[in-house]
């Protein structure tokens, strides 16, 4: 009984202004424009960077490998189109701080050519290891923004033997919609998907989990399962951070993902629709991820839109062709507006993790000015992972940092629901995400001092020791001769 | 070139509720009963409750030019008004001007600023005021006025009230009397018994407020009506006043069917403005009550528990004051023990264990 009501109870969350309809109700648009240069980051997942493989001036197909993984946690990088290689260096990132990161510089020939697909048979017949393989040379990552690679988790569900396969179609964060158009017009396509990715786990159970604000999406894709006893399609109520993977996990199978382990550990994997659609297009059209479906939305935007683009396509490209007004934008946004960051110029490339570039007005954004914390405790409230804020907050501002990881900072998913309740418009997460970094830069630097102490008292030993090894050398050398003079007096007395 | 402006960290969009905003809701949920006291007790009432909010805001905002900072943003916040306000409630309604000037220096300067402003301080600075004003001048602060509402024949006018307000109260008895509570402890003390002293006792009036007590602490009615509608706007949580009346119903509810002649029936303990107003406005300020629901669900229990003790056993006819005063001082050590279990951990914050298939 008591399990029963665990497996329905939501915890926390805010229920925000959805704000999905300008997006919403329109078709994928994939006439975008092929761009001049697309900006392809090295780096676009969780893990290592990968190692270009290719030299400037090269001429590459679209699809063709521009950069292999490196090491088991990695992803590889493929030529968003066809054309020439202009350069192997550092660009902006894509991030608040739009630091240099490395990037390939692909002139494109307007030919959008695609490389040779290889001969693909029937993908079931393949062994399940294949699947992970094909997918992870395909540069698969979790598209739904977590870009942890698609492959490792897959052969982690397959050594597992995880029970169920979750495909997480919440899209709770406000105003995206690209995984409810996905699901809307490509529900085949992501069902096959879902099939593919159970094959590959060797798994024969999925659901999909869709917010009951996407009825048209929910309707497609249980008409698309209809076939496949093993894929269940289910709604889940609207509520923000419903698509936050431990939340849906326990939500779904009413089991609690303990801290620090991974979810395949209680059998359960969770991959996002737009992964699914992905593994279909890698396995059964040998096609790499180069594309993706972004929502471009926002009060500045005049023609807002879920619109297929290269990867590496230029902010401030997907900004011209949506009529983005630059006097009306008052903060862009890259993802969501709950968990997104803010960035700080255009000429940013979009990469596997973008979701959603926003171009908010300063009306649909939160008031900045900073008040006191009158301990509503709302932030207690909403907080679905079940930490304090207000008391996390007051523990950072005191630069108490320990205090703040005794009380669950280091639980914290940043998902934002304190920043958005906050009646003194604390920005929390802010507070958060500075400590969480605070915190791993002073255990390096502990660490750091440590190995120094470490190395310093090793080298004090060795030269204690090389010194003790001298003394007694030297007075073995003593003793020896010590002992010469004796035998020579008995010698000279005997004689 | 767009801009960037601070900060990049989500959330970026919000909730439509500010400080503000929750100020004025509760200011609005008061104003049905504070209209009903200012018009049940006239003139007088009406200069003492504008003396406190006045006095109130004043001080405040002598506090704040001290601190060096800017006046206005603190003022507009209205978290001074709403302390005066609620001071000036529990206020007896013809009490001379200088008990609101006193009680409001004492809940913005001693209540509030000392301990930082808004939101460091442990008390609830209207009760703070409160107690201190009834420890220190009681005959001022248990001189309860008769229902003489404004333009009534018989209610003192303008005039007169200037005089009761500025220059203090004469011939006093023909004016006033004791509240109920009051009422049963003195006749307690005469050795009569509770159906013996409650003949004169009309439910009804109480409900509505017809009555006499605090300045804007008598109608029933419509502080419960404003403290529901608080809930309804999710300004207040239910676990604070649900747990508070049903503590202070159930324990009367024993008492009573114990011993009907010395317990007062849970009707009479409950259906009094005095409690609404602290289960429903009182109890549940933000600043001094605990962030959790269960911790709240203990909060108002111990609220419910203290009011009862003082109320039945006690020397005072009322307990409220001091009553959410010792559960505010509860509050840290009720937070420290009461906590949310984090997602993945049990309940001490180790981490769960994995379940075995």
């Amino acid at each position: 009984m008591t399990s029963l009501f665990s497996k329905w109870r939501i915890r926390g969350g805010v229920h925000a202004e959805e704000r999905k309809t300008s997006t919403a109700t329109q078709a994928i648009v994939t006439a975008f424009p092929l761009p001049k240069k697309l900006y392809i980051p090295l780096q676009q997942h969780v893990g290592k960077p990968a190692e270009p493989l290719i030299k400037v001036g090269e001429v590459v197909l679209k699809g063709q490998l521009l950069a292999h993984s490196q090491g088991i946690i990695s992803a590889p990088v493929h030529a968003p189109s066809s054309g020439t290689i202009l350069d192997v260096n550092d660009y902006p990132a894509p991030h608040p701080s739009a630091l240099p990161i490395r990037m390939i510089v692909l002139e494109t020939d307007g030919k959008d050519e695609w490389l040779q697909p290889p001969d693909i048979g029937d993908p079931f017949q393949l062994p399940p290891e294949d699947i992970s393989l094909r997918v992870g040379a395909a540069g698969i990552v979790g598209l739904g923004g977590a870009t942890f690679p698609t492959a490792v988790k897959l052969n982690m569900g397959r050594e597992n033997h995880i029970d169920t396969l979750i495909i997480n179609g919440a899209e709770c964060e406000p105003y995206l919609s690209c995984d409810d158009r996905l699901m809307q017009e490509r529900a085949e396509s992501i069902i096959d998907g879902v099939r593919l990715m159970l094959h590959g786990m060797e798994t024969h159970n999925a659901v999909v989990a869709i917010e009951d604000n996407k009825p048209q999406a929910f309707a497609a894709m249980t008409a698309a399962a209809m076939p496949y006893p093993s894929i269940k399609v289910m709604q889940i109520p609207t509520r923000y951070p419903m698509g936050w993977d431990r939340q849906l996990i326990r939500y779904v199978t009413g089991k609690e993902v303990p801290v620090g382990c991974r979810s395949s550990e209680i059998g359960v994997t969770i991959h996002n629709v737009g992964t699914a659609y992905a593994v279909h297009n890698a396995i059964r059209h040998g096609r790499p991820l180069v594309s993706r479906v972004v929502t471009v939305a926002g009060g500045a935007v005049q023609r807002p839109m879920n619109v297929e683009v290269p990867l590496g396509t230029l902010i401030a490209d997907l900004f011209n062709f949506c009529y983005v007004s630059p006097e009306k934008t008052a903060r862009i946004i890259m993802g969501g507006p709950m968990m997104g960051d803010s960035l700080p110029h255009i000429s940013l490339p979009t990469v596997k993790a973008t979701s959603g570039i926003l171009a908010l007005t300063q009306s649909e954004l939160k008031d900045t000015d900073e008040q006191p914390c009158i301990r509503c405790a709302s932030c207690v409230t909403v907080c679905p992972a079940g930490l304090r804020p207000l008391d996390m907050a007051n523990n950072i501002r005191a630069n108490q940092l320990d205090a703040a990881v005794d009380i669950g900072l280091k639980d914290c998913i940043s998902c934002g629901c304190c920043s958005y309740i906050c009646p003194s418009n604390i920005p929390l997460v802010h507070y958060f995400k500075y400590a969480s970094g605070e915190v791993a830069a002073r255990q390096q630097a502990q660490h750091k001092s440590e190995q120094t102490k470490r190395l310093m008292e090793a080298r004090q030993t060795r030269l204690d020791r090389i010194a003790q090894q001298q003394r007694e050398e030297e007075e073995a050398r003593i003793a020896a001769k010590k002992e010469r003079d004796r035998l020579k007096a008995e010698q000279e007395a005997t004689v | 070139m767009m801009t960037h402006s601070k900060p990049s960290s989500g959330a970026h969009v919000g909730a439509n509720r500010s400080v503000r905003q929750i100020m004025w809701q509760v200011m609005l949920a008061l104003l049905p009963a504070t209209v009903f006291g200012l018009w049940c007790f006239g003139w007088p009432a009406v200069f003492l409750f504008f003396i406190t909010v006045t006095s109130a805001v004043l001080f405040e905002a002598f506090c704040i030019r001290l601190k060096g900072k800017a006046v206005k943003p603190v003022i507009m916040d209205g978290s001074a008004l709403l302390t005066g306000w609620l001071l000036a409630m529990t206020l007896p309604p013809w009490g001379p001007w200088w008990l609101g000037v006193v009680g409001a220096g004492l809940a913005i300067v001693l209540g509030k600023q000392v301990y930082g402003g808004l939101g460091q301080n442990l008390f609830n600075p209207a009760m703070l005021a409160r107690v201190a004003l009834l420890i220190s001048f009681p005959i001022e602060m248990t001189t309860w006025a008769n229902v003489s509402p404004l333009f009534f024949t018989d209610s003192p006018n303008f005039a007169d009230s200037l005089g009761i307000t500025f220059s203090g109260l004469q011939n006093l008895d023909a004016y006033t009397g004791a509240t109920t509570l009051g009422y049963i402890k003195t006749e307690f003390s005469q050795h009569r018994l509770l159906p013996d002293i409650l003949k004169d006792y009309s439910a009804v009036l109480n409900f509505i407020g017809w009555t006499r007590g605090s300045l804007g602490e008598t109608s029933t009615l419509l502080l419960g009506l404003g403290g529901f509608w608080l809930i309804r706007q999710n300004i207040i949580q239910w676990q604070i006043p649900v747990s508070l009346l049903m503590t202070v119903a159930v324990l009367a509810s024993v008492f009573h069917l114990l011993d009907s002649d010395h317990y007062a029936s849970p009707f009479l303990h409950l259906n009094s403005g005095a409690m609404f107003c602290v289960a429903f406005f009182i109890a549940t300020d933000y600043v001094t009550s605990p962030n959790t629901t269960t911790g709240q669900l203990v909060f108002g229990a111990g609220c419910g528990l203290l009011i009862f003790v003082i109320r039945t056993w006690g020397s005072y006819p009322e307990g409220a004051g001091f009553a959410i005063l010792l559960m505010n001082s509860a509050t840290p050590l009720i937070d420290h023990y009461i906590r949310p279990r984090i997602y993945g951990r049990d309940r001490k914050g180790k981490p769960l264990e994995i379940p075995k298939p």
